[in-house]
């Protein structure tokens, strides 16, 4: 990995998502929880995954499933940094017959793998494919990123025993540990208590890291391991990058103003 | 009360029924709110924050808070349920038919945004199969609010009803004002808003607002429309719709919704079986899914905007 470029790569992202969010204007945008998974997506698409924007749907391609749908605007942010999508696409967010909408539509031409958006669906669409790529003896790898309150939901851990159960090692788990959901901090609302070693327990091989820290991350998708699926509890800030946004929830899902949009820009 | 009619209609049904609520538990120290992670999105922060033991949320999970909503009914609570649409009906279709339809455990299920308002966050989150879905589950009553007004009027009497209710929400803030003065209001009878004598339209939740202008603009060229408010889709009031077909020749009706299973749907089965049926078109969702935008995007595509209500009364009369 090329540490300068990846993190060029991060903070490009991040203003490609406040550009966007901007852009939408009263249309709002979900802001926090698009900045606190940045850095990972950041490493994925600089460094890990094997995509090919001329070659986008190649059935040996590794595989994003970006779980908690709302926060697309890092997904497309990736997309735009990788010309997968052009900023003119992004300035479209939201906007009626768009491609980009407030959730990822599936759209395998543009790199969007699934529609997602109603949380606690997307791992078990990447156990899917994960086998599938095993039976199929393909060599791609499933990511599938997810929110710490999304791990609310039943479904998340059903399809967490099914990953650990079927050994699948070609399937990397991670949760965005922001620490917070819509309506205030997961403790208060639901409270989560030892993520990783729930994880563990499932049958998982484990990791807990900083996930702002682009080398950690990268280094953590780079271990080996063999029979398990992968879970990576990424602790992160929710809003990083923006300091007035940063551990904020109200802008879990907000509009950015004019007047914001240039304070912004000058402390980014 | 005109002036909360103008505030409430300002607000949103959201946000009223957020309001509604606090009067409520008032009255009701009996009552539970339930949610799954979104207090704000359903203007229950207050509510919340000053009635912190009638109000349970039981994380982002829709399946718990069905079964955690008929276990507090089974104990003797008053229980309102509330998400987003799709979260509240579909997610959670199961422990809907088993737990309160099947056991008869009786709650009030509020679903937030549904139809077509959040357009532009694709369809995971606009609903428009909420209706067809619970039509099918027996001891559920399903009632569609034209506007903040009638949510009002709808809450105070759902809590003593003999089923559980399904209350579907659409429109977003500054929704329109359907009903500006008192009327009486009863669960499973429609309400005419309009007379007129050629054609009948037939609607619930906010859209009815496109009807009536729909109608005004057809008065213009001489159809007198009648425009009746049915808000209770289930039960269905068949004495309304057996009248319009012996006295019209046409019948629209207009949903935010898939025209399989919803308004357009209950009216059908009714005119079925008349004798002295009349033709019927249903307007709504004509059963796909559409690309995203905003919500007047949406009701245009679907036929639900004022001008292509008036097309469709024009192509049919
Ligand atoms: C099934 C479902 N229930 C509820 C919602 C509404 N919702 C959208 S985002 C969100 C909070 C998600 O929290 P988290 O996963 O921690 O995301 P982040 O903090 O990263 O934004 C909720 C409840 C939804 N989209 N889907
Ligand atoms: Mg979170």
């Amino acid at each position: 990995m090329n540490l300068k470029k990846t993190k060029l790569f991060a903070e490009n992202i991040r203003k490609n998502i406040l550009f966007t969010a901007h852009k939408a204007g009263s249309k709002s945008a979900h802001i926090g929880g698009a900045l606190s998974v940045a850095d990972i997506f950041a490493v994925l698409y600089s460094d890990i995954l094997r995509i090919n924007k001329k070659k986008i749907q190649d059935e040996n391609r590794d595989r994003l499933i970006l779980s908690k749908g709302h926060a697309c605007l890092a997904l497309y942010s990736a997309l735009a940094q990788k010309k997968i999508i052009s900023k003119k696409d992004l300035e479209t967010f939201e906007s009626d017959d768009s491609n980009l909408l407030g959730h990822p539509i599936m759209n395998k031409s543009i790199g969007i793998e699934f529609s997602t958006g109603s949380l606690g669906m997307g791992l078990s669409l990447g156990i899917g494919v994960a086998i599938a790529a095993k039976k199929k003896k393909k060599k791609f790898k499933v990511f599938v990123i997810l929110g710490d309150g999304e791990c609310n939901e039943g479904s998340v851990w059903e399809s967490v025993l099914c990953a650990g159960h079927f050994k699948l090692d070609n399937l990397f788990i991670i949760v965005d540990r922001n620490n917070f959901q819509q309506t205030g901090e997961n403790k208060s609302i639901m409270d989560l208590k030892n993520l990783k070693s729930k994880f563990k327990s499932f049958g998982c091989e484990t990791f807990e890291i900083n996930g702002h820290n682009l080398k950690e991350i990268y280094k953590t998708l780079n271990l080996k391991t063999k029979n398990k699926p992968r879970a990576i509890v990424a602790n992160t800030i929710k809003g990083k990058g923006v300091q007035m946004f940063e551990k904020d929830n109200n802008w879990h899902h907000s509009i950015i103003t004019n007047t914001t949009y240039k304070n912004i820009l000058k402390n980014l | 009360m005109e002036k909360n009619i103008k505030l409430w209609s300002s607000l949103g049904m959201r946000a009223t029924f957020g309001l509604i609520a606090l009067d409520l538990v008032k009255k009701n120290p009996n009552l539970i709110i339930t949610t799954s992670d979104v207090s704000t999105s359903a203007g229950l922060d207050r509510f919340k924050n000053q009635f912190p033991e009638n109000y349970i949320d039981v994380g982002i999970a829709e399946q718990n808070l069905i079964g955690v909503s008929a276990g507090l009914s089974s104990e003797g609570y008053d229980v309102i349920s509330t998400t987003f649409s799709p979260f509240q009906t579909l997610r959670c279709c199961e422990q809907i038919k088993v737990n309160l339809g099947y056991m008869k455990n009786k709650i009030c299920m509020v679903g937030l945004a549904s139809g077509l308002v959040l357009g532009n966050l694709g369809f995971t989150h606009c609903s428009i199969e909420d209706i067809g879905t619970l039509r099918s589950i027996p001891n559920i009553s399903i009632v569609v609010p034209s506007d903040p007004f009638e949510l009002y009027k709808l809450l105070n009497k759902a809590i003593s009803y003999e089923d559980s209710i399904y209350i579907r929400l659409t429109s977003g803030a500054n929704s329109k004002i359907i009903n500006s003065k008192d009327y009486d209001f009863k669960i499973g009878k429609a309400v005419e808003i309009l007379k007129g004598e050629d054609v009948v339209i037939i609607g619930n939740g906010n859209i009815l607002h496109n009807c009536l202008e729909a109608a005004k603009q057809l008065k213009e060229k001489e159809i007198n429309c009648t425009v009746i408010n049915c808000h209770t889709i289930k039960p269905i009031d068949k004495d309304m719709v057996k009248d319009a077909a012996e006295n019209n020749r046409l019948i629209i009706t207009v949903e935010e919704h898939n025209i399989i299973g919803g308004l357009g749907s209950a009216v059908a089965e009714v005119l079925s079986e008349e004798k002295n049926s009349c033709k019927l078109i249903r307007l709504g969702a004509n059963d796909f899914y559409s690309s995203g935008g905003s919500y007047d995007y949406l009701k245009n595509i679907y036929g639900l905007s004022i001008e292509k209500i008036i097309k469709t009364v024009l192509s049919n009369f």
